[in-house]
């Protein structure tokens, strides 16, 4: 399946890039699988996940945790814990 | 209703707008959210606010749908702002209207605790030293779930 993946904040800056699409690989079905797939690619975001821990996901733009389910077409978002207001 | 907007607000006007032609409005509650100019002990000379449009709108909307199924609100409005601020500048309004204060009040505070927590924007100051993006306080997390489990009171 193809997603969209965007990048917010200190970790938009970190990886280098704000948005990208990926093919993923058939076993990639979680938010925590592609959060696994995108660091096995290597710097920036296996270094970008290992120093920011705390990093939050976001599926079709509403709170996502570790283990929800991605589907073909999905806007992922990864971002630090959020500071507004 | 809700707002992300890059220009400042009119906290009288929009007071006026949200209880205007309603007889059955006794309170509103009002917080304003203001840039400090010292934070973690270092002088502040801007911030900016970054969001994710879209994702924004639909958590400010669904955290005022929350407050509306605690309380019985007559309105509620959040206007958030994006972009680049200074210390005084106004961040983040919430205006509640209620038949009675305590539902306001309650309300109000509700809106910007589950703000500070789940709306995703995202502060970066810059101070003498540089630019640094604002950590997460683990005491707003502890702010929200004080609600968690409790039920509106009227």
């Amino acid at each position: 399946m193809r997603v969209t993946i965007l990048y917010f904040a200190a970790l938009r800056e970190r990886v280098g890039t704000g948005r990208e699409v990926c093919a993923l690989p058939a076993a990639v079905t979680t938010v925590d699988a592609l959060k696994g797939w995108l660091a096995s690619r290597g710097a920036p975001w296996s270094e970008a996940f290992a120093e920011m821990p705390r990093i939050r996901a976001a599926v079709d733009q509403a709170m996502a945790r570790p283990d929800a389910a991605l589907h073909d077409g999905a806007e992922v978002a990864f971002f630090p814990p959020v500071t507004g207001g | 209703m809700v707002r992300v907007q890059h220009e400042n607000f009119d906290v009288g006007a929009e007071v006026e707008r949200l209880r205007a032609g309603n007889p059955r409005v006794g309170a509103v509650a009002c917080f304003i959210g203001v840039v400090r100019d010292l934070n973690d002990g270092d002088a502040i000379a801007t911030m900016t606010l970054e969001h994710y449009p879209g994702m924004t709108e639909k958590a400010l909307e669904g955290i005022v749908a929350q407050a509306r199924g605690r309380w019985d609100l007559y309105d509620v409005l959040v206007v958030h702002r994006v972009g680049e601020l200074r210390p005084t500048d106004p961040i983040v309004l919430v205006i509640v209207a209620s038949a009675h204060r305590g539902e306001a009040f309650a309300a109000c505070e509700f809106v910007m605790d589950y703000l500070k927590t789940e709306a995703p924007f995202w502060k970066k100051e810059t101070t003498p030293a540089g630019a640094r993006w604002v950590d997460a306080r683990d005491s707003d997390d502890a702010a929200r779930e004080r609600w968690e489990g409790s039920a509106g009171t009227q």
